[in-house]
């Protein structure tokens, strides 16, 4: 013990007379090892605390407080109380000391020991002695948090010192300035406010001491040291002021005056915080400031500029209304709800009378967001306005007023907020709203149409305003709308509607639209006879285009489904027979429109069943039939390349996506029929039953071969989880057909299943080996240049390639440096730069997400920062005849990175990318100035050294040949025109004389670009401008 | 832009605003030429809403400049505008008129010939505006003058930043 007494002297004396500050650290861990005593510590201390200079005191007590700090879990109670006495005792000595003196009391105020009666007493000398904001900001920190601490583990006896508490706070906080203390003083307000304190007579006190930083307006330092943000005080602001009702009478005043501010922020901020305070508030508190509010949102939702600020004024008065809405009437009292709404609607409903003025917006909106509020101001408003409405609807002809009125009244049917019992507040209105939009229907204006078509959706969103009668009439007027209408625009909002309408109708649309459509899509052509002009020919397809169209949109419930299928199946049928006369664009629109219900139906067994069981086995069998019959007699447009890509999505939508146990059954199905002949499952399969599709043949096999891509289709889509059987000899033999094929779709479709199949496959040796044989075959191929398929190989390589790299599989590399090395090849160099693009972009019949494929995110980068160097090198090692290649392939791939990649890597690219602007391949041209632009927008330092060869660069394209390219380069040097000033002004007069040529452009969209860019040139360095 | 007393005119009349130039497959051919017609006008000249002063001055949807007040011969080297003050009396009107005509400078071909003036019989003064507006010499002028030329670029500015 004595060793222990002779170690703190020493370190007592190095701290205070030496001033080591370590030793305070030393002195604590001493005390915690129980070397010595904190009793010890005070009595070495003594001789410096009675020290007659202050500068030893401090040091004194700092000691004190820094061993306290750590140490303050292991005090008993009566030390704690002894050392509080000396604390408070302390606030009342030299100003040099409070710092440590406060320090020391934080440290205490957080002992669990914390003896009865002594938070009171801190808190009383604290508020007597100490002037907080005459201390610096991290003393005042260290009050709050002392504050903070107390009224954690002492609520009790806080509540016990009453109003003085409150009015001890006022004065600590009056006049705080730093955001970081103010986030601390505004959760101490909030904890007195929310913690039921007594106010006493300071609730205005607390009112003041906060509001006054209302609205907070705050910017913070540039590198934003403390990470604080003025949304987290006006949050932190908000909870106090709107904490208690018992400071309306301040607040709703202050919201009206700041209200009037012309700062935006502040109005926004006044208008939020008045939402947020009505749902603390009830009735009693607004209804003195109920006039003024109202007045002052109505300023700011008629008058106003900016929609923020509108629509934080239609909140808070959505806000109100409810709140008055929820106060309890008394059998004395009037209704306040009815007052305030009385206001509302003497002031708005006159402007909805006036459907060509400017007001009639605004009014219409204040008046849907009180009726949204509750269920019976919207009963209350719909009663005072409905009847009006729909009276001046009928009695005005103008379209564009029956317009303006009729999108008035779909803001009021849109849902309304009401429980389950209220019944609709429109039911009044039922029959005559119904009569309106069918009447609006028929009539010969787009917008009126569109409007009506938009209310339909909404109403029939409310089950009980349209009866069944009345469905069956709107199924009527959009079948005949379908039928009739030629307006693209009207055609949309009537798909969009019938859409809506049969996901809650079926039974209507199966009944009624579906055979009408029908009829329609199969009538016999007038178009037959040579009387039939060109035109009526144009209208019928438009039909039958709208018809079909339409079948998809509604096909969303399995009822419906299973009724409008058959339908488009039979198109491809009879077309596919000849029997009817449909065009190749309505085939593939057809199987556009099955694609499109695969995407959109509701995945449910009967929906599964509807394509797995009765539409695949139907293309499939198509295609083979059509495929089987050669060229004899006439064609079948199932061969056609592009119908059959269209029949690839249906497949592959529904694999992917609708049953996965019926996928698979599919997919086996496919591929015994592909590998085997087995053509069970297909409908009327009466084929030799000799078939190898997947085996060369002799003549023009094509049309079999081609087949591979329904294949693909089926089996590159199905859900990981699902099995491919016969995987191995699957595999081989579509590797056979890719590489030895001569038909360009047949072995890229071939190349696409191969790719697709092992992008799949899990990885291990067999995968390895598999890829391993395939590119040594793929290289035997391409390394001989006399070979007749060096392309077909080239396609494998870079599907494989792809398909590797989106899975980050570790042979991937072999592959795409095999395609680097390509670059320079003399026959397959340029398809190999255009392979790039393919490689980076999304492919959309295979290896995407949809397809349930294995695409690891950011895989493009990664491809980037492992190949750029290889790339930049093989530039400069390249023959001038060969670069074109490199800088090709560098823009594609540039081109699919993400734009803040391009920017760090930009630096290092630049010279290469300047380089490909003059290279005169108009692809390379314009997918670098596609990469380039984006770039401008916020330009790296690097660029304005360049920027001589840039602005010369790009001014020569304005000119180019092509029409994208000059496209591209306008709004290059638009972009150009937001570089600093001083660097871009010695081009201006330059650039404006260049863009005076692109002004007179034979092409309306190049004159449009260059227009833009050439006023922003004009405004630069201009005054007034920029 | 508080306090309704100082917008001229509080609830004015409304009309449609005509919808976007349809593409059609015209435009995306490149050996097709377009000539310069009525709508490309108007639309150099649409969303050209300058907030810059504390009254919102003219709007499209105010009507200032309707489509059919343009005229456009591209075989003619000609373009008229008419425009209509919203009110009989706006103070402004020197100043719209100076602004769409400096816009269709800097926008145009220099083969055009430019006529900028006021729709006749809805303007106070329309005489002497027009006779400002038709005065080559009178526009240069005002253009030299920094400052008249810092409120048209300022209204020219709104349009590229909202249009």
């Amino acid at each position: 013990m004595a060793a222990g007494s002779a170690l703190l002297v020493g370190l007592v004396e190095e701290f205070v007379s030496g001033q080591q500050d370590s030793k305070a650290a030393d002195t604590a861990t001493g005390l915690k090892a129980g070397q010595f005593t904190i009793l010890q510590l005070v009595e070495a201390l003594g001789l410096h605390l009675a020290s007659s200079q202050p500068q030893t005191r401090a040091r004194g007590v700092q000691l004190l407080s820094n061993v306290l700090q750590q140490c303050h879990g292991d005090l008993t109670e009566r030390e704690v109380d002894v050392l509080l006495a000396f604390y408070e005792n302390r606030l009342k000595d030299h100003y040099v000391i409070t710092p440590h003196v406060l320090k020391g009391m934080k440290a205490l105020t957080k002992c669990s020991v914390l003896p009865p009666g002594s938070a009171v007493s801190i808190l009383k000398s604290l508020f007597q002695d100490v002037h907080v904001q005459s201390l610096m900001l991290v003393e005042r920190s260290c009050v709050y948090n002392i504050l903070t601490q107390l009224m954690e583990s002492r609520e009790s006896e806080l509540k016990g010192l009453g109003a003085d508490f409150v009015f001890g706070f006022v004065q600590s906080v009056d006049g705080e300035r730093d955001p970081r203390n103010l986030l601390l003083a505004f959760q101490i307000a909030r904890k007195i406010i929310h913690g039921g304190y007594d106010l006493g007579k300071f609730t205005e006190e607390l009112f003041e001491v906060t509001s006054c930083y209302f609205p907070i307006d705050f910017s913070p330092p540039p590198n934003d040291p403390h990470g604080i943000t003025q949304e987290e005080l006006i949050l932190a602001l908000r909870a106090v002021l709107t904490g208690t009702p018992r400071f309306a009478e301040f607040l709703l005043p202050l919201i009206i005056e700041k209200l009037d501010s012309d700062v935006q922020s502040a109005k926004v901020d006044s208008l939020q915080t008045l939402t947020a305070c009505a749902s603390v508030y009830e009735h009693k508190e607004l209804a003195e400031f109920l006039p003024g509010l109202w007045a002052s949102l109505r300023r700011e939702v008629f008058q106003t500029a900016s929609e923020r600020v509108e629509s934080a004024g239609l909140a808070a008065l959505s806000a109100l209304t409810a709140c008055i809405s929820r106060s309890v009437l008394n059998s004395d009292s009037e209704d306040y709800l009815n007052v305030f709404l009385d206001l509302v609607l003497k002031d708005c409903q006159h402007h909805l009378c006036e459907p060509d003025l400017k007001l009639v917006w605004p009014s219409a909106k204040l008046l849907q967001a009180t009726s949204t509020a509750s269920y019976r101001a919207s009963h209350r408003v719909a009663a005072a306005i409905m009847p009006s409405l729909i009276e001046q609807y009928n009695s005005r002809t103008q379209c564009a007023q029956r317009r303006t009125l009729l999108e008035v009244l779909q803001g009021f049917v849109q849902p309304v907020k009401s429980s389950e019992e209220d019944e609709s507040v429109l039911l009044d209105f039922r029959q005559s709203l119904c009569s309106i939009v069918f009447s609006a229907l028929s009539e010969n204006s787009a917008g009126l149409q569109i409007t009506s078509l938009r209310v339909l959706t909404a109403l029939s969103q409310q089950t009980v305003l349209l009866l069944e009668s009345d469905v069956e009439l709107a199924v009527d007027h959009l079948t005949k709308l379908i039928l009739e209408e030629e307006d693209a625009k009207v055609s949309l909002a009537v798909v969009e509607c019938a859409g809506a309408l049969a996901c809650l109708h079926p039974l209507a649309f199966i009944s009624k639209m579906v055979p009408r459509l029908k009829g329609e899509i199969f009538s016999e052509s007038m178009a037959q006879g040579d009387s039939a002009t060109l035109s009526q020919e144009h209208s019928q397809q438009a039909v039958r285009q709208r018809c079909l169209t339409a079948l998809a949109a509604v096909s969303s419930r399995p009822s419906v489904v299973q009724e409008s299928t058959p339908v488009l199946l039979q198109v491809l049928t009879s077309s596919h027979t000849g029997t009817g006369s449909f065009s190749l664009e309505e085939v593939i629109s057809v199987c556009h429109n099955l694609q499109r219900i695969a995407e959109h139906a509701q995945d449910t067994e009967e929906t599964g069943r509807v394509f797995h069981d009765i539409i695949i086995p139907r293309l499939l069998g198509l295609a083979l039939q059509a495929a089987m019959r050669g060229s004899s007699d006439h064609p079948s447009p199932l061969v056609e390349e592009s119908v059959l890509s269209a029949m690839v999505p249906v497949i592959s939508t529904t694999c992917a996506r609708l049953q996965s146990q019926l996928a698979g059954q599919t997919a086996s199905r496919a591929v015994s029929l592909f590998l085997d002949g087995d053509m069970s499952f297909l409908p009327e399969n009466a084929f030799p039953s000799q078939i190898q599709l997947l085996k060369k043949q002799a003549g023009d096999s094509w049309r079999q071969s081609q087949m591979v891509c329904l294949l693909m289709g089926c089996v590159c889509s199905l859900p990981r989880s699902v099995e491919v059987p016969q995987m191995d000899r699957l595999l081989l033999e579509l590797e056979e057909l890719s590489c030895t094929c001569d038909h360009p779709f047949s072995y890229t479709s071939a190349a696409k299943c191969y790719a697709g199949l092992v992008n799949k496959r899990p990885a291990g040796e067999a995968l390895d080996s598999l890829i391993d044989g395939t590119l040594k075959r793929i290289s035997t191929e391409l390394d001989c240049a006399s070979s007749s398929v060096r392309t077909q190989a080239f396609t494998l390589l870079l599907w494989v390639a792809k398909a590797l790299l989106l899975r980050y599989h570790p042979l991937s590399t072999a592959l795409t440096d095999k395609l680097f090395s390509l670059l320079s090849d003399s026959e397959l160099g340029s398809i190999a730069a255009d392979g790039f693009s393919l490689l980076m972009s999304d492919s959309q019949d295979v290896l995407n997400r949809g397809c349930n494929a294995d695409v690891r995110i950011m895989y493009r980068q990664r491809f980037f920062t492992e190949n750029s160097a290889k790339l930049v090198q093989g530039f400069n090692s390249a023959a001038p005849e060969k670069k074109s290649g490199y800088l090709k392939a560098l823009s594609h791939i540039v081109n699919y990175l993400p734009r803040q990649v391009q920017l760090t890597e930009l630096p290092a690219l630049l010279p290469l990318l300047l380089e490909a602007l003059s290279c005169p391949d108009q692809a390379v041209q314009l997918s670098t100035l596609s990469c380039l632009q984006p770039v401008l927008m916020d330009p790296p330092s690097a660029l304005i050294t360049q920027l001589e060869a840039l602005v010369g660069r790009t001014l020569t394209l304005t000119t180019s040949p092509a029409m994208k390219v000059r496209i591209a380069s306008l709004r290059c040097i638009h972009a150009l025109s937001r570089f600093p000033e001083h660097e871009i002004m010695p081009f201006r007069a330059r650039v404006l004389r260049a863009l005076a040529v692109p002004l007179d452009d034979l092409k309306r969209m190049v004159r449009s670009e260059a227009v833009v860019a050439r006023n922003e040139w004009f405004l630069l360095g201009s005054p007034g401008g920029r | 832009m508080s306090g309704g007393a100082r917008l001229e005119n509080a609830n004015p009349l409304i009309f449609q605003r005509t919808g976007e130039r349809l593409q059609t497959a015209n435009d995306e051919d490149e050996d097709v030429a377009d000539p310069i017609d009525d709508r490309e006008i108007f639309d150099i000249l649409s969303g050209y809403i300058p907030r810059a002063f504390n009254v919102i001055l003219i709007n499209f949807e105010l009507n200032v400049v309707e489509q059919v007040r343009v005229r456009v011969d591209d075989q003619e080297n000609t373009v008229g505008v008419e425009f209509t003050p919203t009110i009989p009396h706006c103070s402004m009107a020197t100043l719209i008129g100076l602004s769409i005509k400096v816009k269709l400078l800097r926008s145009l071909p220099e083969r055009f010939k430019i006529d900028v003036h006021i729709t006749p019989g809805t303007h106070a003064s329309e005489d002497a505006v027009n006779k400002q507006l038709a005065d080559k010499e009178r526009v240069a002028a005002a253009l030299e003058n920094s400052q008249l030329l810092e409120v048209v670029n300022q209204c020219l500015i709104s349009n590229a930043r909202t249009g």
